[in-house]
């Protein structure tokens, strides 16, 4: 059970919307937009409240990558692994982040809740590429060093 | 009047919603997966597809027919089309069907083998799935899905619940309750209708066969079959009789030839159902209080409401279902024949249902802390039993059930049909039980096939309002109105199932338009054909409640705590 706070600014949330099965996306979006992911216990408490079963709403939320149902951590970086990101070699970036992080195969999110790494299918700037994000700032032409060198960056930043 | 070609035949247009059906009129049997007349048009499995004239090709089932119209079904383009599709169906599914329990009935089985497909070039690295046994009633194996979506829709759309739906995209999609949860942790009312539709064994019906031959194997058990209303009309669908024909006498027979020591006519239940639910509604009408007065028979409507309509809870009866009255009448008349024998009674419910499975394990449903029913098998379970011991059941000369349960009323026998219940209780609370009551009962509104009937009945000085539903969409937007208070009735009679238990969970499949109608035909005629029309006319009934439920009534009859 989740703490009464959060369904505190789940109602504050749904007012701002329509009471109907259209209002799920923007309402999982401003959800997520306060968490950074969705707590499982608000989709059920949200498709309860605008009347669509469990299912259908887990059936959406999981239809879109961009839903998340696991906690993430403060810094999100996205590699790009489209096409022009993925001939000029994002795997390599990819590995990169891994290794610095210290993730294994499947994990997503670091133990101290600081980063989290995912993958996406284009960002829109096949010309940068290999691309990636992290939050909503642009990395164009990245390379593994230039991967280590933004990771140091950010762990300096937080220690301070 | 319009036409349309199909396959160089000229085909008349009604006033059809697709060409799909226009085909099948034709008489050309047109593959579908994800096709059900009474569910939306989903147009997800594309085996329906068409070619016209000049070689555009189409999905049939959501096409509208337009005049002069020329298509063309079997084109060399098509087969090879419908080929592939299958093949790529296959090619991440479980190939194991010698084992399966859809073996023989699987419709991607058999249409594999219609359209020609002789290998599967792909190997499947689908990573297996695991199967959902959480259900007391249905099975699901999503390995064995192939997305058509036919249980989706019939959950959300003919029953108002929507426990699974498709989750994930892609490859990686998938049929799921919420949050990959048990079914079991869902709504899930367990009323087998998503097995019904499934047209592979993704979603199946819970078996107990092991359980009965265990049973009938040992010496020390006294095995007592009950047979649901609803099974004698459709058994012989399995076995090339007429459908709906009524096989009563055949599987009486059967049942003995496999070893049950007693078998019995849940019928006779459901007289005490009539019984007892016409006291109870007399006694409501009089109080006024708890009206209107729901119907309990049917498990996946109990369910349906506590779980959906919790403040309509007390308005359902506090009747045990037939079979749950029936079992501990049963039990208690054989108590000390089992003593002085040495011997325990075991109840084998044949029922057209697969919530009865869930039902008998309700402590509510039992009596001193007993389940009642041991075991809750489903006519395509007693099918397969009779198959597997080779019984050639067309030939079977009819049998009789045995004393002192085998007579009942034909009002009971209607319990498997929408309207049955509510026309049973009418003709206990009719004054004058004569032919043309009958008549008057019959012709008053409650039957048909429309999802929601309304009657209005005169019983002494007052009018009767009485409201009839099947499929729990329907219930639920009826108790929506009730709740709103916009709806006012005295008698309310739901079945969960569409035409009632007739086309429950367990019947045979498929259940088509003919079937339907056939069946319900089949348990009209088992009525008329019965020469006690009127509960009170059976003199066994006056017999058990003497011996057995007089003074215990509330015990045995009634579900505990209500």
């Amino acid at each position: 059970m989740l703490d009464k706070a959060f369904y505190e600014k789940a109602d504050e949330i749904l007012s701002a919307h329509k009471k109907g099965k259209e209002s799920l996306i923007p309402i999982l979006q401003d959800i997520q937009a306060v968490y950074r992911y969705i707590p499982r216990e608000l989709l059920s408490y949200v498709a309860g409240k605008i009347g669509i079963t469990e299912a259908k709403a887990y059936s959406v939320a999981t239809f879109y990558e961009n839903f998340s149902f696991d906690q993430k951590g403060k810094y999100v970086i996205k590699v790009c692994d489209g096409t022009a990101c993925h001939v000029r070699r994002s795997n390599l970036i990819l590995e990169r982040i891994h290794n610095e992080l210290d993730l294994p195969d499947g994990k997503n999110t670091t133990d101290d809740m600081l980063f989290t790494v995912e993958t996406v299918s284009c960002l829109g700037a096949c010309g940068l590429a290999p691309v990636m994000t992290v939050n909503d700032e642009v990395h164009p032409a990245m390379t593994p060093d230039k991967v280590t060198e933004t990771i140091k960056k950010i762990k300096e930043a937080e220690n301070e | 009047m319009d036409y349309m070609t199909i396959d160089g035949i000229k085909v008349p247009i009604d006033d059809e919603k697709n060409i799909l059906s226009l085909i099948r009129q034709a008489g050309i049997d047109i593959p579908t997966f994800c096709y059900h007349s009474d569910l939306s048009i989903y147009g997800a499995c594309r085996m329906c597809m068409v070619e016209d004239d000049r070689g555009r090709m189409f999905a049939s089932c959501s096409e509208q027919p337009k005049p002069g119209m020329v298509i063309h079904t079997n084109t060399k383009k098509l087969q090879q089309y419908r080929k592939l599709i299958i093949e790529l169906l296959l090619s991440t599914h479980c190939r194991d069907c010698t084992t399966c329990t859809k073996n023989g009935m699987c419709e991607l089985q058999s249409l594999a083998y219609r359209v020609g497909v002789h290998s599967v070039r792909f190997e499947n690295k689908k990573e297996p799935l695991p199967i959902d046994m959480s259900s007391e009633c249905i099975v699901r194996d999503p390995n064995k899905c192939i997305l058509c979506g036919d249980c989706v829709r019939t959950c959300s759309e003919n029953q108002g619940i929507g426990a699974i739906d498709f989750a994930y995209r892609g490859s990686k999609m998938q049929i799921t309750p919420a949050f990959g949860k048990d079914i079991a942790h869902t709504d899930c009312v367990g009323c087998g209708q998503c097995a019904v539709v499934c047209p592979t064994a993704a979603i199946s019906i819970r078996t107990n066969v092991t359980e009965v031959w265990d049973a009938i194997e040992n010496p020390n058990i006294r095995v007592v079959a009950q047979i649901a209303p609803a099974v004698r009309i459709a058994v012989g669908d399995k076995f090339n009789l007429p459908k709906g024909e009524n096989t009563m006498g055949k599987l009486v027979k059967a049942l003995r030839i496999m070893g049950f020591d007693e078998v019995y006519d849940t019928n006779f239940g459901a007289d005490l159902t009539i019984i007892e639910e016409s006291k109870e509604f007399a006694e409501r009408l009089k109080s006024g209080e708890k009206l209107p007065l729901f119907t309990s028979c049917c498990p996946g409507w109990v369910k349906f409401c506590e779980n959906k309509y919790p403040e309509f809870k007390d308005n359902i009866s506090t009747c045990r279902s037939p079979m749950g009255m029936f079992s501990p009448v049963i039990k208690e008349y054989f108590a000390e024949k089992d003593k002085e024998e040495g011997k325990t009674t075991y109840i084998v419910a044949i029922m057209p249902c697969t919530a009865k499975k869930a039902e008998i394990l309700r402590p509510d449903n039992f009596t001193d802390g007993r389940q009642d029913t041991d075991i809750v098998i489903t006519t395509q379970e007693i099918i397969r039993m009779i198959k597997q011991v080779g019984i050639k059941f067309e030939t079977l000369n009819s049998e009789a059930c045995d004393m002192p349960f085998s007579m009942a009323s034909g009002g009971a026998s209607i319990f498997g049909i929408t309207g049955g219940v509510t026309e049973a209780v009418l003709r206990q609370l009719a004054p004058d039980k004569d032919h043309a009551t009958l008549e008057d009962i019959k012709y008053s509104g409650i039957r048909g096939k429309e999802g929601f009937k309304e009657a209005l009945v005169k019983f002494g000085e007052r009018e009767l309002r009485i409201a009839v539903v099947h499929g729990l969409k329907n219930a639920a937007d009826l108790l929506d109105d009730i709740k709103a208070g916009n709806a006012h009735y005295d008698f309310v009679e739901v079945m969960a199932c569409r035409r009632g238990c007739i086309l429950g969970g367990g019947q045979p499949v498929p259940m088509g338009p003919s079937t339907r109608t056939a069946r319900m035909k089949g348990i009209y005629q088992v009525d008329r054909l019965s020469s006690i029309r009127y509960t009170d006319e059976n003199p066994l009934i006056e017999r058990i409640w003497e011996d057995v439920i007089a003074g215990r009534e509330h015990k045995l009859l009634h579900r505990a705590g209500r």
